[in-house]
């Protein structure tokens, strides 16, 4: 298989009457995919896109997910832009990306237009109602080879600019294929859709479903505020798989609403993108014991996961959870200072292998900084991606993530992981969320907490049960509301303001 | 029974700059996101005392300052 489309085109064969990519205003068949998809690829072919990007402006709906597969029934490539951000986040992007077309749909017409792109500017209504070109949609595939780009997804950056990470139909088809099989992704699956399309768990909905004929149910953000609301909605969508960030699971497990409504028929909950609480994986066990729960770990850099622990035994509440072990098709190494780190080492987890992306579109000093050469393996090119992240593996072969490189410091003469006291604090009654804080210049630990009472108090006493005195914070500070990025994860870098 | 102004107040300490009317829309238009939704609850709950549970966290109560207001009446009067 070369082309991800050739997934479609064989899902909307067996299945054309079964739901594919729906949201809360709209609803599709396999059938319907296809031939918008066909449509829209047509009208970007007369755009002539064919290996250069295309950059979609438009909502977290159903038909963003028609212009990515029309983008590529056309040779190019996608980057989904957020509607949400402010203009100049965006106009970084397509400074960077310089897409050819700009696809938006009439109520985004005069926003976009404002971002003085310079690219052409297609409607989605128009492309969707355009008369399909076959031979022309025929000359493209025929063109088409697996190392072509399927999409570019840019990724914050901890240092400014924004990065896109370049990724090929070819690490799609394997990472898809590896992810519908190892969680049993059928047609039968209804996925209720958390992540932005411009973050790359999305990638795991929107391609298992395109390779098995699984549904796709867009949930409405705003539901994420609603957690009694928001589970009804799943039920209400016939929704029996989960695939969100840690923070979304834990609103529903805050404030207990799996105990206030009818438990949606979930029977597969994973996540990612950040560090699960355990006590909040408790809740949703305890509710759902069942199902089968998986903790994924991955970058964008390698299309969404490189390694997975299903989980299979009891965790206590301030225990954390490994990360697991490497998909197929993924080798995981662990370097310390250029060498293979010794057994219980510390050291920067590394992954190669069939789901990497080719590097950074246009960027290539910050694609040489972090796509590299095998330490280990010197005797052929072969590159590693280095994710900045540290791991360790447990007595019982699992790689555990014990956090990022530049979230590691160093107080009072120790060197400390902001993740473990984040851990050790988490299994505090009342306490929503929490994230720990090196304050540099006054070279102190703060940790902020999101909690319906002041556990201030109680959050000392725990934290002086578990840590060492330099692990202890200096301060505890409440927040009203723990401040998110778009993805939906804790935004660290909004609380250093706070310092 | 409180006013429309209390809330108005909350709304702008959670929000500044929100300047919102007593019944313009908040949640479907984006103006308010989970974690403003989060802010007011607090505030709600410390302002006033009052317990707000997971079957009043929702969208019909909060939608709007008026809707806000009518929960808050409602649940003093409980």
């Amino acid at each position: 298989m070369k082309h991800l489309l050739e997934l479609l085109e064989r899902t909307a064969a067996r299945w054309p009457d079964r739901l594919s990519y729906c949201d809360e205003h709209s609803v599709h068949t396999w059938a319907q995919t296809a031939a918008l998809t066909a449509a829209i690829g047509s009208g970007l072919c007369r755009a002539g896109v064919q290996g250069r990007p295309v950059a979609l402006y438009l909502d977290h709906e159903a038909p963003c997910i028609h212009a990515m597969l029309g983008t590529m029934a056309a040779g190019g490539f996608y980057a989904v832009l957020d509607t949400a951000q402010p203009a100049a986040r965006v106009r970084a992007i397509t400074d960077q990306l310089r897409p050819a077309v700009l696809l938006t749909d009439e109520a985004h017409r005069q926003a976009a237009l404002d971002l003085n792109t310079g690219a052409e500017l297609l409607l989605y209504e128009e492309l969707a109602a355009a008369p399909v070109d076959a031979a022309a949609l025929a000359a493209v595939r025929a063109a088409a080879i697996d190392t072509d780009l399927a999409y570019v997804l840019f990724t914050s950056g901890s240092t400014g600019a924004p990065k896109g990470v370049a990724v090929p139909h070819r690490a799609v088809l394997a990472y898809s294929a590896w992810a519908a099989q190892t969680f049993s992704i059928t047609e039968q699956t209804v996925f209720g859709n958390q992540t932005p399309f411009y973050f790359s768990m999305s990638v795991t909905d929107i391609f298992t479903s395109l390779r098995t004929g699984a549904c796709v149910q867009v949930v409405p953000k705003r539901l994420f505020s609603f957690p009694v609301q928001l589970l009804e909605y799943l039920t209400e969508k016939n929704v029996n798989t989960l695939y969100w960030v840690p923070s979304a699971l834990g609103i529903v497990a805050n404030w207990k609403a799996l105990d206030y409504t009818a438990p949606p028929a979930l029977h597969t909950i994973l996540f990612a993108g950040e560090v699960m609480p355990t006590p909040k994986l408790n809740y949703w066990r305890a509710h759902y014991p069942a199902a089968r729960f998986a903790n994924l770990y991955g970058p964008t850099e390698t299309t969404d996961i490189c390694a997975y622990y299903e989980v299979d035994r009891d965790f206590a509440d301030d225990e954390p959870l490994p990360i697991g072990r490497a998909c197929d098709n993924c080798g995981l190494l662990i370097l310390k200072d250029g060498r293979a780190a010794a057994p219980g080492e510390e050291g920067e987890l590394c992954a190669r292998g069939s789901f990497l992306a080719l590097g950074y579109y246009d960027m290539p000093d910050k694609t040489a900084e972090r796509f590299i050469q095998n330490p280990l393996q010197p005797h052929y090119p072969e590159i590693i991606y280095r994710t900045g992240d540290l791991v360790t593996v447990n007595g019982r072969g699992e790689l555990m993530y014990s956090g990022r490189i530049d979230h590691q410091i160093k107080h009072m003469g120790y060197r400390i992981e902001l993740g473990e006291i984040e851990t050790a604090a988490a299994g505090q009654d009342k306490l929503d969320s929490c994230a720990c804080l090196y304050d540099a210049a006054a070279d102190r630990l703060v940790l902020f907490f999101q909690a319906r009472r002041d556990v201030t108090e109680a959050l000392r006493e725990r934290l002086a049960g578990r840590l060492p005195a330099y692990m202890r914070p200096a301060e505890y500070r409440r927040v009203k509301q723990m401040p998110q990025n778009a993805n939906g994860k804790i935004d660290r870098a909004a609380l250093k303001a706070l310092l | 029974m409180h006013t429309i102004d209390e809330i108005l107040q909350i709304l702008d300490e959670v929000k500044p700059g929100l300047e919102a009317g007593e019944n313009d829309e908040l949640v479907k238009t984006g103006l308010l996101d989970s974690v403003d939704i989060m802010g007011i609850v607090m505030a709600i709950s410390e302002e006033f005392d009052l317990e707000i549970t997971p079957l009043d966290l929702k969208e019909e109560n909060f939608h709007t300052a008026a809707a806000m207001l009518a929960l808050v009446n409602r649940l003093e009067e409980e």
